[in-house]
């Protein structure tokens, strides 16, 4: 019998990131991995949403874990921004005794109850540590060989206290990508901030933070970044021709997502990875490196 | 007539917010501004919040653009020596800013931003990234901004990334929303 989890897709996983929900069911599906979506799942209220109303953040969290409760299953997201508030409210909800009280108040006007004993995962977790990379790296049929990829983090996979690697220098993405016959590329910014939503409210700031992210995985030999974060995904794609422009930069790489080259690799259906729905096309780059992708 | 140097009543006043509690122990080390990547960009950085708090500066403290230039991204946080929930304690600065009307015109857009997006949640249970762009570059103010972002936005829409829908619970999804805000309406809580 294969691994089963309740599935938190998340806000963005349904609109500009949908390819990384896509593939990484279609992964998942290839791995044997079941991942039941939870029912009426109800946004986290992300970073914007937990910092100006905080109890009220935990609250609604609380309302997911509630709901995944009952299934006796890990809750497993792809978000980082949905992984850490989710984690960040269990994780208080447990140390806290007054914040708990409050949280299991609001939740019972609503006709639920929390016990307290739901996992919260990111995505990447589970294949890493449970299905495994051996085992992945027998299924790869495709291997990435000769590809030098730019493992990039963002900042909330690996803080605060979520137990999964260096807060500083996370290795799990590597390794990943190193079962997949790939070569991730020694760069210092993988664990460094986008800005994240700094893009809509201070556009200067976080230009300059996904600048210095971008040049950096260019100047250590990446032909593509992957990412595991919507938001991360976004900044950097979205920002890349602009800041050419700006700089005086000539980056010119695609930013996947780790489910689309895990995809790849094990011989997924191309049009379950939408690897040309990136805003540069990934499948020449593969296509290069002989790994199949049609151009 | 006599003026106390340090302010005692401010730093209480932060020391028992959620996430406030360590803030005391803070040894000036520095090691939240050397780890901040946005620490250029903020009027004070981390550590001279934390000696502003020491030393009662309230009004200095609350109309900083710090805690609005924090990306959250919790690198502080992880480092600080004694432990101290910094990230937490920059929302907490900005909710107090905004119950206050201390923070600056130049916060403003992470303020909306936070307001619809709130405002979004609560009414659908989701968020649509369209809708919150829609409502934020929809703002006259916005307008320039809206411009020079279109590019991104139509290249998203001809990748088809940027469905129009939005996304709703079920009924009784929304209803238990709804009572467990209330709820927390009623506990006065933020
Ligand atoms: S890292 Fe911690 S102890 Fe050091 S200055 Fe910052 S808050 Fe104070
Ligand atoms: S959480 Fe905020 S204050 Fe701390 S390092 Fe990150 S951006 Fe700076």
């Amino acid at each position: 019998m294969g691994l089963a989890y309740t599935y938190y897709p998340g806000c963005s996983v349904g609109a500009t990131s949908r390819w990384y929900d896509i593939s990484l069911r279609a992964v998942a599906k290839a791995l044997d991995v079941e991942l039941a979506e939870l029912e009426d799942w109800n946004c986290c209220g992300a970073t914007a949403y937990m910092s100006v109303r905080e109890l009220m953040s935990f609250c609604i969290s609380a309302r997911n874990l509630a709901l995944a409760e009952p299934l006796g299953r890990d809750i497993v997201t792809p978000c980082n921004a949905c992984f850490t508030v989710l984690h960040k409210t269990n994780r208080y909800w447990h140390e806290d005794e007054t914040l708990r009280g409050k949280v299991n108040e609001a939740l019972a006007a609503a006709g639920l109850h929390y016990k307290g004993t739901v996992k919260v995962r990111h995505a990447l977790d589970p294949f890493v540590n449970d299905v495994g990379l051996d085992a992945i790296s027998e299924k790869v049929t495709k291997p990435l060989a000769g590809l030098k990829v730019a493992a990039y983090y963002g900042c909330q996979l690996v803080r605060p206290e979520t137990g999964l690697d260096s807060p500083d220098y996370p290795v799990i993405l590597d390794q990943l990508l190193a079962s997949l016959g790939a070569e991730p590329v020694d760069w210092a910014m993988k664990a460094r901030c986008c800005g994240a939503s700094l893009i809509v409210s201070r556009e200067d700031v976080a230009r300059d933070l996904i600048a210095d992210i971008l040049k950096c995985a260019a100047d250590a030999g990446a032909e593509a970044i992957t990412t595991l974060c919507p938001m991360c995904h976004i900044n950097l794609e979205t920002q890349m021709a602009r800041i050419n422009k700006d700089y005086g930069f000539d980056l010119n790489f695609p930013v996947l997502f780790f489910t689309q080259l895990m995809g790849v690799a094990l011989g997924v259906d191309e049009t379950e990875l939408g690897l040309d729905k990136g805003f540069i096309d990934a499948r020449p780059l593969l296509t290069r490196h002989g790994i199949g992708a049609r151009a | 007539m006599y003026a106390p140097a340090v302010n005692e009543a401010f730093l209480a006043e932060v020391s028992s917010l959620p996430g406030g509690e360590r803030i005391t122990q803070c040894i000036q080390c520095g090691s939240c501004s050397g780890s901040c990547p946005t620490a250029a960009w903020m009027d004070h950085s981390p550590r001279q919040i934390f000696a502003l708090i020491r030393c009662g500066m309230r009004d200095e403290v609350l109309s900083s653009n710090t805690p609005w230039t924090c990306a959250s991204c919790y690198t502080c946080y992880v480092r600080c020596p004694k432990e101290i929930k910094i990230t937490d304690i920059m929302y907490a600065l900005k909710r107090l800013s905004i119950r206050e009307h201390k923070a600056k015109p130049e916060t403003k857009p992470a303020r909306v931003m936070a307001e619809v997006f709130e405002g979004l949640v609560n009414k659908h249970g989701r968020n649509s990234e369209f809708h919150l762009m829609r409502r934020l570059y929809g703002r006259p103010s916005a307008i320039t901004k809206a411009l020079r972002n279109a590019p991104s936005g139509m290249k998203l829409k001809r990748l088809g990334r940027l469905p129009f829908r939005q996304e709703k619970l079920s009924a009784n999804g929304l209803m238990q929303m709804k009572q467990i805000t209330d709820a927390v309406e009623k506990m006065g809580g933020l």
